[in-house]
């Protein structure tokens, strides 16, 4: 697996997920916003960040590669069903 | 009168474009059930953000968040965010490279040559449409309650139909609006086939999320702003601030293995393998968690404004009701009624095909051989089998009522992503063998039969509450763990086990489906 920091990542915020610091914290920020919520919208955005630099740093490659050679033994659509 | 025009109006646009798509289609079973393997990265992006967004998202989070608060997001939509994109990137790519690989167009091909069972996909169909049924059914009966609640009546005024619905008070009954949004959704699938459902899911998913985002915003404004709202919801219900009291951490926590269905969601296997390539599934890897962001904030915002209104509602109309009650113009009402519709139908079309597809390669022409029907003739027999699992799902929903869409939901996507182990080891784990499937298969469908029953048939439920929550005997105690976890638990286990103690798989099916070293 390259690049196994992305992984490391991975967990960090699958910890930051349970985020019992704001369990009972009824604060509005901004005026609107509660603030576990908004803690949870920018935990989306974080993921995405996470996978953007997945895909940059530790994109499988190699596969795609795999799936455009000729297969000799399954050539046609449907597999073998 | 106006809303339902304008939402005549969108449905009428919708077959025009399965009409457009049509022009397209290339006439053979391939184009119909991946198309060619071409879509793009946008489409891509959108159909397969457009199918996993449902009911369930819009209808059934707003009220759960009326129902439980703030807590609503963490426990589905930021979930989802981490790992819907993880299962993309680590099982969705290495799917789609063995499904282009060798040409599969299903699920249950893959799993039967993966596992060298002729008989696996006999066992694995029926399970999957099972798990698929109740997702349909969320969506009829969301599309219902909406348009119930849009047209329904406004105070002590009937509602929009009085004389041609008086047993509703001038509400269109949910019946009738299921009825319509299957017929629509199937007319142009039929027309065009996986292309017209992809390229309708994004042209439906533009849609929602725009229309969302004026929803949001009118409904904030007709509430006196965003503070003023949510002012009201610290005044009058301020427990759905937070989570304390509604949702207790293991019941959070626990909620991590839902959002693994992706992976075995027979619908999305399906929409993987439209892609044209490897690189296309970039834009969804990254871009999906952005995308659930934007349209669960808002509804989960609306839903805890709507317990601080402190409307009267059972939590599956309280969008509708929102959207009905509080804007005052026609026209825009329509607008986000068809917005909240589109949302419904960008889901039911990819499940509408999946289920055709796997009937027809996987049943069909796997019992009777490649050259029994022509492929126009294979054609018909799917969209028949779906029009048959349609009009099963339908008559379901007109007995469903009472039953809440979020935890409907929960108990398909629990099945799902309980069997979730099977993909993953089918990818990455050699060792894996037939009989460790079999096993785990069966395991996992006793103990989720068992849980639901348990549930009353789709309830909300909680394991060990008696052990972890303070309120025990509660209608909805906060604690306990999501049944998905030993659902998973027991599939895991199971199939490790077994696996393990049975002959491993031969050498020619290993190096057919994992790439050498060398490669």
């Amino acid at each position: 697996m390259k690049n196994k920091w992305i992984w490391i990542v991975f967990v960090l915020l699958f910890i930051l997920h349970q985020d019992v610091w704001y369990w009972d914290d009824r604060t509005l920020i901004f005026g609107f916003l509660p603030i576990g919520l908004g803690y949870h919208a920018l935990f989306s955005l974080a993921a995405a960040l996470l996978w953007a630099a997945a895909v940059k740093w530790a994109w499988p490659s190699d596969i795609e590669a795999w799936a455009d050679e000729a297969d000799e033994t399954q050539a046609s659509e449907g597999g073998s069903a | 009168m106006i809303p339902m025009i304008v939402v005549g109006i969108y449905l009428a646009l919708l077959v025009g474009l399965g009409i457009v798509c049509s022009r397209f289609f290339r006439g053979t079973s391939a184009d119909f059930f991946v198309a060619s393997r071409s879509i793009g990265p946008f489409v891509l992006l959108m159909s397969v953000f457009g199918t996993t967004m449902t009911a369930f998202a819009l209808v059934g989070s707003t009220g759960k968040a009326f129902g439980y608060g703030i807590g609503t997001y963490g426990l589905m939509a930021s979930w989802s965010g981490l790992i819907h994109s993880a299962v993309f990137f680590l099982v969705g790519i290495k799917l789609w490279a063995i499904g282009k690989r060798h040409g599969y167009m299903t699920q249950c091909a893959f799993f039967r040559d993966r596992f060298e069972s002729d008989k696996l996909g006999y066992v694995m169909f029926p399970i999957l449409v099972a798990l698929v049924v109740p997702y349909l059914l969320i969506g009829i009966m969301g599309a219902g309650t909406v348009v119930a609640g849009v047209t329904g009546p406004k105070g002590p005024n009937p509602g929009a139909f009085p004389e041609l619905f008086a047993s509703t008070n001038g509400a269109v009954p949910p019946w009738l609006t299921g009825l319509v949004i299957s017929s629509v959704v199937l007319i142009y699938v039929f027309m065009s086939g996986v292309r017209g459902a992809a390229w309708a899911n994004t042209f439906q998913t533009l849609v929602f999320m725009a229309t969302g985002i004026i929803a949001f915003i009118l409904i904030s404004d007709a509430l006196g702003g965003m503070n003023a709202a949510s002012q009201a919801v610290a005044d009058n219900a301020p427990e759905h601030l937070a989570r304390e009291g509604k949702i207790g951490r293991l019941h959070f926590f626990s909620y991590l293995f839902i959002p693994l269905s992706v992976g075995m969601f027979p619908h999305l296997f399906q929409n993987w393998l439209t892609a044209r390539s490897a690189k296309t599934f970039r834009a969804t890897v990254i871009l999906h968690p952005v995308c659930i962001m934007i349209v669960w904030v808002p509804c989960v915002l609306i839903g805890i404004w709507a317990a601080g209104m402190g409307i009267d509602s059972p939590p599956n109309a309280v969008l509708g009701k929102m959207v009905g009650v509080l804007l005052k113009n026609p026209w825009l009402t329509g607008l986000l009624t068809a917005g909240i519709l589109a949302a419904i139908m960008s889901s039911l079309d990819s499940q509408f095909m999946c289920v055709g597809t796997m009937f027809t390669k996987d049943i069909v022409v796997h019992a009777t051989g490649e050259d029994r029907y022509t492929d126009s003739q294979k054609l018909w027999i799917g969209r028949a089998f779906v029009i048959a699992i349609v009009a099963i799902t339908y008559v379901i929903s007109l007995f469903a009522d009472g039953k809440g869409i979020f935890p409907l939901a929960v108990w398909c996507f629990s099945g799902f992503g309980a069997l979730f182990p099977i993909v993953f080891a089918a990818v990455y784990w050699k060792r894996t063998t037939k009989a460790g499937v079999y096993a785990s298969l069966l395991v996992t469908t006793g103990v989720w039969a068992y849980f639901f029953a348990q549930s009353g048939f789709g309830g909300e439920h909680l394991l060990f509450t008696e052990l972890f929550s303070e309120n025990v005997g509660a209608k909805h105690p906060t604690e306990g763990i999501m049944p998905v976890a030993v659902m998973f638990a027991a599939c895991l286990v199971t199939l490790v086990a077994v696996s393990l103690a049975t002959k491993a798989p031969g050498s020619d099916t290993i190096d057919k489906f994992f790439p050498k070293k060398n490669d």
